[in-house]
């Protein structure tokens, strides 16, 4: 078991406050340890913790580019086992750096079967480069390459499924997790570095900034997703799913008028017909993943 | 002991005797005999080294960043378009300064789709702060691969470095080549020793940003690295030189240019054939010579200079062109700054783009037209595009 009570990413960085990837690098460190190489793609999360002389990370880190921190693991990674040498290496980076630009090196990396964990903050647009559309926004959500206006409701595409694209490549082990859970969280981490070959952890982080919400509802937003079904946290084990967070499922208008990004479907009418379609979602995802607790 | 061999098979022996830690590597003609040969090396237990076959060049050279951070020797080669993909990470791994050594065997860059020999793949990243060193023949394509990492892994320098040799040219070609054995290599180039890498003994982060406060300076120090480089170049020429017997000491070699009134300046295989024009055109008393340059980056203007004082007329032959620069290939413009106020007429030639050969007559008749004042044109276009 690895010493969850280390602190190795420190505070001091540049992130806002409320900022849920900056959590979320915490408790991953915490889950992952010491013993820890860490690969990061060029993103908020590289550029707030790392300004040139200063850095955040007490475990050895590297980025290289946008889009290629699974192939620089795979070189660290052969590296190691070339020198007899023990760390985990774990990749941390946003999901434009993985649903778009960095998905070819991603596939090569699990296809060829390197001993990596992958994990993806996902904040659901590029933020760094202010606020762009990634193929992981949401339904609907408005940003600023996809903005609401007289004739759109904004993002016009569903979510990409990662985790089912990775499982797909023959990973051992795939799962979603929220900073809202904690130790959920970190016992994820844990395992899938632990976990012989490449594994992929997808992990829901609010980002006040972008999404629209005050710094202080990051955790309590993050609930929302899970409760609302918006956002489902399961373990997927060789390709089955084994495990998924069961809740009494809330009305997704509960989690989408908190947030600015989706205003325009309660302001300045209401828009049913478009709540009504990311209703459908949640319930298809609850239906997907088994998560109705029936009360 | 010289062996007949395969110019690709050659580059591949030289680098098993590197012992490299890492290679990570993607088919690419002409290069592609370079990797199965590495291939075969590490299937038959003869090459000890972590094998990646990734999905593409830019992940080959991604994969040795990495590897190369985490404290390993690594190895790649590419051509032509594999190269335009790496260009991205090419600068990254020069301002990591991290010592990665890439053979580059020399191929023309599409469109048209062309994969016979130039030399635009390579000299297109000349800003990128790799060192870049040609070869004229499958001995020398050889041995620079020594002295590349002996000069690139130098913690004075820590630069990458290409080595360049020409596409089919020297790739495909059999030629007697004196490969050292291991003992001699080892004894020239010792183990790699990193100046840091990733260690969760003594964590450090690597590749972090730069904000205008900090971010010229790392641009300043590659081009100080770059100018010791210079230096260092020489300097494990000549300790190649004591070991193995033949000297690549100088950036720049002369051949029949003491008494010379015109010189021709090349980059490559083709200087083999510029040697054979010359000892023509020797035989009927013409006073011409040649300055072959070994390393283009870093670029020996002081050498050149030095060497070129006492001829009247320079024709530069150019394996690339600069488009956009009326007729400049990189070569040629970089010569004529390494010239100007001398009084030295420089006139430059593009030609060989795309694989088209460049004969004996050829050089002849290029020297012709430098004399009478001719030049800073494409040599050696069909007649209908005239």
């Amino acid at each position: 078991m690895v010493d969850k009570s280390l602190e190795l990413f420190d505070p001091g960085h540049r992130a806002c406050g409320g900022c849920g990837p900056a959590l979320a690098a915490r408790l991953i460190l915490k889950g992952a340890g010491r013993e820890t190489i860490v690969v990061s793609s060029t993103g908020c999360m590289e550029v707030f913790s790392t300004p040139y002389p200063e850095t955040a990370w007490r475990v050895p880190w590297i980025h290289s580019l946008f889009e290629n921190a699974s192939a620089v693991a795979s070189g660290v990674e052969a590296s190691l086992k070339k020198q007899g040498r023990s760390e985990k290496v774990v990749c941390i980076c946003g999901d434009g750096a993985t649903f778009d630009i960095g998905i070819l090196c991603i596939s090569g990396a699990f296809e060829r079967g390197h001993d990596i964990t992958y994990i993806c903050y996902d904040n659901e647009a590029y933020m760094n480069t202010g606020i762009q559309r990634s193929a992981a926004t949401p339904y609907d959500a408005s940003t600023t390459t996809s903005p609401a206006g007289a004739c759109s409701f904004g993002n016009k595409l569903p979510k990409k499924d990662m985790p089912g694209i990775l499982a797909a490549h023959g990973a051992p082990y795939v799962a979603t997790a929220s900073i809202a859970y904690p130790a959920d969280l970190m016992q994820k981490v844990e395992r899938a570095v632990n976990t012989p070959g490449p594994c992929y952890l997808q992990v829901h982080t609010p980002c006040c900034t972008g999404w629209g919400f005050d710094g202080s509802k990051t955790i309590g937003l993050s609930k929302l997703a899970i409760e609302t079904g918006l956002w489902v946290n399961f373990e997927m084990v060789d390709g089955e799913v084994t495990k998924a967070k069961k809740v009494v499922r809330k009305p997704v208008e509960d989690y989408l008028k908190m947030q600015k990004r989706f205003r325009h479907l309660f302001k300045p009418v209401l828009q049913k017909d478009e709540i009504a379609k990311i209703q459908a979602i949640a319930d298809s995802n609850a239906e997907k993943y088994g998560i109705d607790i029936r009360v | 002991m010289l062996k007949i061999t395969e110019g690709s098979h050659a580059v591949a022996e030289a680098v098993k005797f590197c012992r490299p830690e890492v290679i990570a590597a993607y088919p690419i003609t002409p290069q592609t005999h370079i990797v199965e040969a590495l291939a075969e090396m590490v299937a038959n237990c003869e090459l000890d080294s972590e094998y990646i076959c990734v999905e593409s060049e830019f992940s080959a050279l991604s994969a040795c960043l990495g590897a190369s951070a985490a404290g390993s020797r690594v190895y790649s080669a590419t051509s032509s378009q594999g190269l335009a993909l790496m260009f991205e990470v090419c600068f990254n791994v020069a301002g990591m300064r991290l010592p990665v050594v890439m053979s580059i065997a020399n191929r023309s860059l599409g469109a048209p789709l062309s994969i016979w020999n130039d030399q635009q793949d390579s000299i297109s990243l000349r800003d990128s702060g790799w060192m870049q060193v040609y070869a004229e023949d499958n001995q020398e394509a050889t041995d620079l691969h020594f002295i590349a990492y002996k000069v690139a892994e130098d913690h004075d320098i820590l630069l990458p470095a290409f080595v360049c040799f020409d596409g089919f040219i020297l790739s495909h070609t059999y030629e007697p080549v004196d490969v050292p054995a291991q003992e001699e290599v080892d004894a020239y180039l010792p183990s790699f020793k990193p100046y840091q890498r990733l260690d969760a003994a003594d964590p450090i982060s690597m590749g972090m940003y730069a904000t205008p406060d900090y971010y010229m300076e790392f641009r300043y120090e590659i081009s100080r690295a770059m100018e010791r480089a210079k230096e260092a170049l020489k300097r494990a020429g000549r300790e190649f030189d004591e070991e193995f017997g033949r000297d690549y000491s100088a950036p720049v070699e002369g051949y029949r240019l003491e008494d010379a009134d015109t010189a021709i300046v090349a980059l490559g295989s083709i200087c083999g054939t510029v040697k054979d024009a010359i000892d023509e055109m020797r035989g009927s008393g013409r006073k011409v010579g040649l300055l072959k340059i070994r390393s283009f980056r870093p670029f020996p203007d002081k050498e050149i200079l030095k060497a070129l004082d006492d001829v009247s007329t320079v024709a530069v032959l150019d394996k690339n062109v600069s488009l956009g620069s009326g007729a400049g290939g990189a070569l040629g413009l970089e010569v004529k700054d390494a010239l100007y106020g001398s009084g030295i007429e420089v006139k430059d030639y593009i030609t060989g783009l795309g694989g088209r050969d460049v004969r004996k007559r050829d050089i002849a008749n290029i020297t012709d037209l430098a004399e009478s004042g001719k030049g800073d044109m494409y040599y050696g276009l069909r007649e209908e595009v005239l």
